[in-house]
């Protein structure tokens, strides 16, 4: 019993330690952050993280905002979408944070958005897609692209660049990015005159496509759209080409790994999908990032350090702007942002507090991804 | 029972309800939000460790799928205040005081469907399964959870992977510790019933007890539908506070989350399940500062080592058979 006693009391302590920590520094300001720097998807949480870091240690080291540093609290959410509510909420109320960046997963983004609203707090999410996470409301921005318009920058691109009049779509009905992906293409390219000749489907986790391949084969279409992720369409590109499907494969932002050509070898030469942003971009903006990401981390910023670091700058942006630095001015100042230079392209809210900015497309070629076009809203 | 011990009953009912009654106009107050969150967790996992404590600890039989009654009761009653519930309390329009009050009661009906509901599964994964023991069980019970989950998954109407969204953020302080207090005390008064004993009877020796007559499947089943119920309304109460749900909540892991409160606080001891859950809902919160002071992952370090030295130093958990005993409260009866 006394064993209980004692562990009770420690736990307790440290407990009540916590609350006390707290000190209130009137030449900082404090930006909360939240990601999944544990758990399965690390690579996610840590790279937005390092692209956060990046931009708000070089404001500071600049001087600040009008004399004030900022100062990061990040919270880890180890991926999952309730320690996401408790890292927000821990965020706002025992941080006292003016503003928050994160998360990376939509289903994430969907948990902590509520509370950052229900208490006003400004949040400003990287790089969560699903269109559902800004209509939680008012307070809930993001600096990227949603999930329509990678739809619809495939089918424009299969249209006018491919040339093609006859697509096959390959989606996989158990993600709602692919759905929602494979619905905005089809509505595009049949719009512009274009035919879906075929739509299948298949589950994460398949390993066996042949049977939907061998289908498409004999309609005769000159793309396929695979709108799904890295190991799915990896497996499916190297079994169209043992079928001799040699058409190329187009898809979304969820290629984006170098584990997609580990896994299809040089059966995706030829093959397009729409991105962010590349490192091999001519703009020069993006090679001072690379080279400054790089002398930092010793490697070549993914996708997502690069919308970590654009977000941070946005928030760095509107933060000059703001009139006070309350959450209400901030995310005023947030809602007025018009045509910001960042890495990843122009960006500007619109109604929806969503970015409207340009995607580029990336080919696949000797496992590299190389830079094709960028495609403006 | 005597019309005397009824009246002290319903006596000690209303205090309950009045002392938690100041304590949610209380805690806001005194505690900021943060802090509430984390007395508000600590009751939902208080919920689910003692309604786990009558299958794994009191009946001993191995059920790894808690997780998936939980999703049970979470989803069912998220979908009825979502669908049903809310639209018709927008409709009414009365005072702001009555509207508190009709949205209350709606929580109790939300909560009172997803138990149902998980209670309804427990019955139909229980009748089968039972019949099974120790690993078989387990598995079994683990692949229901696995079942469920993936059903959601794949249920456009309930969010899917996406998540369900939009659920109304009813639960209060309150209701939370209304149902630990209701779970705590039902699980007490069947530990010390006729049932309980023959749940124990199950536990210690199966063959034993059904020589003297105990119907081994059927009390399991009941214990089964019991324990699932309530899970159901740690759901509930946990959709109706964070107002979203995802699937990826309600993993196997969640389930071993639940295993671990009954075996660190003792199999089969209430009080141990309270203790426990309190521990493991604070001692990762709290360990919080140490991950941003450090920047290194120590948490997930921590946490596991202090669970193994505990388990290794008392491998009956925390308190092995015993109960904090209230006794002293009582006045000494007269037999």
């Amino acid at each position: 019993m006394k064993k209980v006693n004692f562990l009770l009391l420690s736990t307790l302590l440290i407990f009540s330690l916590t609350s006390c920590t707290k000190k209130t520094d009137q030449n900082v300001i404090k930006v909360g952050e939240y990601g999944s720097l544990t758990g399965s998807e690390a690579t996610f949480g840590t790279s937005t993280h390092n692209g956060i870091m990046l931009a708000i240690d070089e404001l500071n080291s600049a001087g600040g905002i009008a004399g004030k540093k900022i100062k990061v609290i990040t919270v880890d959410d180890q991926g999952k979408p309730e320690e996401a509510a408790s890292a927000v909420t821990k965020l706002i109320t025992s941080d006292k944070v003016a503003v928050i960046l994160g998360e990376v997963a939509s289903s994430r983004s969907l948990a902590g958005a509520p509370i950052a609203q229900r208490y006003k707090i400004p949040m400003v999410s990287p790089s969560s897609t699903n269109p559902k996470v800004t209509q939680v409301g008012n307070y809930i921005f993001r600096t990227c692209f949603i999930d329509p318009f990678q739809g619809k920058v495939m089918a424009n691109f299969a249209k006018n660049t491919l040339k093609a009049k006859k697509v096959a779509i390959l989606r996989d009905v158990k993600s709602d990015y692919s759905v929602g992906l494979a619905e905005f293409f089809t509505k595009t390219f049949t719009d512009g005159g274009g035919k879906v000749v075929v739509d299948l489907s298949y589950t994460a986790g398949d390993i066996d496509f042949k049977a939907q391949l061998t289908t498409i084969r004999s309609k005769g279409v000159e793309a396929i759209f695979v709108p799904g992720y890295y190991t799915e369409v990896g497996l499916i590109a190297r079994q169209a080409k043992e079928l001799g499907v040699s058409v190329p494969l187009l898809g979304g932002d969820g290629w984006d790994s170098a584990r997609l050509t580990e896994i299809a070898g040089n059966s995706l030469d030829n093959s397009y999908f729409s991105n962010h942003y590349t490192a091999e971009s001519k703009d020069p903006r993006v090679a001072e990032f690379v080279e400054k990401y790089k002398k930092v981390f010793g490697q070549v910023p993914d996708g997502l350090a690069a919308m970590g670091y654009d977000a941070a700058l946005v928030l760095i942006d509107a933060l000059k702007r703001a009139k006070t630095l309350t959450p209400d001015d901030i995310r005023d100042a947030l809602a007025a942002t018009k045509n910001f230079q960042a890495v990843t392209g122009v960006i500007s809210f619109n109604d929806n507090r969503d970015a409207e900015k340009a995607a580029v497309v990336l080919a696949v070629k000797n496992g590299q991804f190389k830079f094709v076009e960028t495609v403006n809203p | 029972m005597t019309p005397h011990s009824i009246f002290r009953q319903i006596i000690l009912f209303i205090a309950i309800c009045l002392i938690l009654f100041i304590f949610n106009i209380v805690t806001p107050y005194v505690l900021n939000a943060y802090l509430c969150m984390i007395v508000i967790y600590c009751g939902i996992n208080i919920i689910l460790g003692t309604s786990l404590n009558i299958i794994n600890g009191l009946t001993g039989q191995f059920s790894m799928g808690h997780a998936g009654f939980m999703a049970v009761g979470a989803y069912a009653s998220a979908a009825c205040s979502y669908y049903y519930l809310s639209p018709l309390l927008n409709s009414l329009s009365t005072s702001s005081f009555i509207t508190l009050l009709v949205q209350q009661f709606f929580l109790v009906i939300a909560l009172i469907v997803g138990g149902g509901a998980a209670a309804l599964f427990g019955y139909l994964v229980g009748l089968p399964s039972l019949k099974l023991r120790g690993d078989y069980l387990g598995i079994v019970t683990l692949g229901f959870g696995e079942i469920i989950r993936v059903t959601i998954l794949n249920m456009d109407s309930l969010g899917g992977a996406r998540g369900f969204t939009g659920i109304p953020a009813w639960s209060n302080f309150f209701w939370i510790y209304f149902f630990v207090v209701a779970v705590v005390m039902t699980s007490f008064r069947l530990m010390r019933s006729y049932h309980g004993r023959a749940l124990l009877s199950i536990r210690e020796d199966e063959i034993a007890a059904e020589s003297i007559g105990i119907n081994i499947t059927g009390h399991k089943v009941r214990a089964f539908v019991f324990s699932s119920f309530f899970a159901g309304i740690a759901g509930g109460l946990f959709a109706h506070f964070i107002g979203y749900l995802n699937p990826s909540s309600f993993t196997f892991i969640k389930s071993f989350e639940a295993i671990i409160i009954v075996v660190l606080g003792g199999m089969g001891s209430i009080s141990g399940s309270i203790i426990a859950a309190i521990i493991t809902t604070i001692l990762p919160e709290a360990l919080r500062p140490l991950q941003e002071i450090t920047k290194l992952d120590f948490r997930m370090v921590i946490y596991p080592l202090l669970l193994l030295t505990l388990m290794l130093t008392r491998p009956q958990g925390l308190f092995g058979n015993k109960e904090i005993s209230f006794s002293f409260l009582k006045r000494k009866k007269s037999k």
